[in-house]
């Protein structure tokens, strides 16, 4: 096989080949212009109903912002973080001078290192709620999958937990909230504390509404195996541990994928809402703050943030459609 | 009495339902020497794959056992390897890895790393599958992944092997290069072998003894027909030969006539 052909196999290349190649260009121009021209097109359509619908409403905080204003804003927040990086550059620069000098006069002078403390940044913030929602993510994976397993395997089990299983998951992360925080300032209580307490807080509610879909999924998957595979399992008489980890697990992955995904998606969603009560440092607390703080610009300032969570959780969820692509033996379970 | 390879000794089975119990097998009585293959045939429920089951140890037995090599079997075992109706292979396994999961379990101490894998490619060599043992049971077809689900069984060792309707869902050519394949593997390895099957030609001619059963409820062993034709057998061979189509008609006779399945109107064949 030439290496021309072995390029046309890799589905990234597959399309711009198609695009010289006479015969099939008129073909992929089409499929072009319909995969990407029409979702264009309609996002223009959005943004100009947006445009012409947002002036024509006027709050307190001045008129609700456009597409334009909005645009305005997210290059202030992008300015904003690009000066606080120049900011801390000095700083550190500065404090390497001070220090040097100190040094050279008196070898044996000590000297204070300070990290950088200015005002967490829009990007400090995105890295903060991408990080509470990963932890919150994976402590409820930690706890959904192995307890999804048993409940899966076992009738009674699962007749039992069922119950208390769907009370708890309609419940809404304001709900949670009060009784984390109160849970966790009684029991996280250390000098020097790792984690600040907000943090702690926004995670675990993350992870009492984010764990339900992982946990019905993988209950569903294992329940689910085919009757034969345990029938193989059987007669190779595989021990308990084995049978699990070579046959019951595996055989969930495509359910327990599924659940995973869904719970990334509840979790973000969740996330916001955690973080504007608990005050955590991510957009949550940033909505809240722009919220209160109630200037010409806040509005539109929002509305970035609103962009932003969308955009991210679009992103996740593509993330994680990948992984299970990658991971997963059942490539149609992916696609669904 | 007891110098018998396998003994199904007067098994009975019994399900529970709703409306109370329901007799699926009345005292199946069976002797199997070693390196035998028989085929049990029968319609549709009239439970032949409970008397594969109970073989295996799948079921338990209500009345009766299984005996082999003069001691009592109750659980399921590598030693009874099955052959499954559909491969039942995992699916996110390569068939190399199925046949593998098999003998790492059986002879976890018994065989080093290079024989493992020595004994683990010999075997899909039998069932002429090495040129896609590296393939996912997805990539390959029906047949290809039938030959992967009996290397996994024979790689087990087993002293008895059972096939429930293996080939049932294969078309009739696959098929037919199947049964060539298994005669094949069966002269070598002189396993034993039960069989279940709904196709008279299947049943005559790969085995030395078919044991036909009657309809259920109740089914037990009708009449067990001996086949004598010498081996190795050529399906081409025997379509000519008159004691081929002598026990043929035998079988059907038996299905079509003296059990015909009480719904379908008796036909002679």
């Amino acid at each position: 096989m030439s290496m021309v052909m072995k390029l046309k196999n890799i589905s990234f290349f597959a399309p711009w080949f198609r695009l010289v190649n006479v015969e099939t260009r008129q073909d992929q121009i089409n499929s072009l212009l319909k995969n990407i021209g029409v979702p264009l097109f309609a996002f223009m359509i959005f943004l100009g109903l947006w445009h012409a619908s947002a002036n024509s409403v006027v709050t307190s905080l001045g008129k609700v912002p456009g597409p334009s204003e909005v645009f305005v804003q997210a290059q202030s927040l992008w300015g904003e973080y690009k000066e606080d990086k120049v900011k801390e550059s000095e700083f550190y620069k500065r404090q390497e001078v001070r220090n040097n000098k100190k040094l050279e006069k008196n070898p044996d002078a000590s000297v204070k290192w300070r990290e950088y403390r200015g005002r967490p940044t829009y990007v400090d913030q995105i890295f903060t709620s991408l990080k509470t929602v990963f932890t919150g993510f994976i402590i409820a994976v930690l706890i959904a999958v192995p307890l999804g397993v048993l409940t899966g395997l076992s009738q009674t089990l699962y007749i039992a937990t069922n119950p208390i299983i769907q009370i708890f998951k309609p419940v809404s992360p304001l709900a949670w909230l009060p009784i984390v925080t109160m849970v966790v300032s009684a029991v996280y209580v250390t000098d020097d504390p790792m984690f600040d307490k907000s943090f702690v807080t926004s995670a675990i509610t993350v992870t009492l509404c984010c764990m339900w879909p992982t946990l019905m999924n993988t209950s569903m998957g294992v329940s689910s195996i085919n009757q034969d595979l345990l029938n193989v399992a059987k007669v190779l008489r595989l021990n308990w541990f084995t049978k699990i980890r070579k046959v019951v697990l595996p055989s969930a992955v495509p359910m327990i994928f599924t659940g995973m995904r869904l719970s990334l998606g509840v979790g973000w969603m969740v996330l916001i809402a955690a973080e504007m009560l608990a005050q955590n440092p991510g957009l949550g607390k940033f909505v809240w703050d722009e919220f209160q703080n109630g200037s010409s610009n806040s509005l539109g300032r929002i509305m970035v943030a609103v962009l932003t969570i969308g955009l991210i959780g679009f992103l996740l969820d593509w993330i994680m459609l990948l992984l299970q692509r990658h991971f997963s033996w059942d490539k149609t379970a992916a696609n669904r | 009495m007891n110098d018998s390879h396998l003994i199904i000794d007067h098994v009975t089975m019994d399900f529970e339902t709703n409306s109370g119990p329901y007799r699926a097998l009345d005292s199946v009585h069976l002797k199997i020497d070693k390196g035998e293959f028989v085929s049990l045939i029968g319609h549709s429920g009239c439970g032949k794959s409970t008397v594969l089951n109970i073989v295996a140890g799948l079921y338990q037995a209500t009345k009766g056992g299984i005996i082999l090599d003069g001691t009592e079997v109750n659980e399921p075992g590598p030693e009874r390897a099955v052959v499954f109706q559909n491969h039942s292979l995992l699916p996110w396994l390569t068939a190399y890895e199925n046949v593998e999961l098999a003998v790492n379990q059986v002879f976890k101490k018994t065989k080093s790393k290079t024989q493992k894998k020595q004994w683990i490619e010999h075997n899909l060599e039998l069932v002429h599958m090495s040129h896609a043992m590296h393939k996912k049971p997805d990539e390959i077809s029906g047949g290809m992944k039938q030959r992967v689900g009996i290397a996994r069984a024979l790689a087990m060792e087993p002293s008895v092997l059972l096939m429930d309707e293996p080939f049932g869902a294969l078309d009739a050519l696959t098929r037919s290069h199947l049964q060539d394949s298994l005669m094949d593997i069966q002269r070598d390895l002189k396993s034993t072998v039960i069989m279940i099957t709904h196709d008279v030609d299947e049943a005559v001619l790969l085995s030395d003894r078919i044991v036909m059963m009657t309809n259920g409820p109740a089914a037990t062993i009708g009449e067990i027909l001996k086949v004598n034709l010498a081996r190795p057998r050529h399906r081409l061979d025997l379509a000519d030969q008159p004691e081929y189509n002598g026990y043929r008609s035998e079988v059907l006779r038996f299905l079509h006539d003296r059990h015909a399945k009480p719904d379908v109107p008796a036909k002679v064949a």
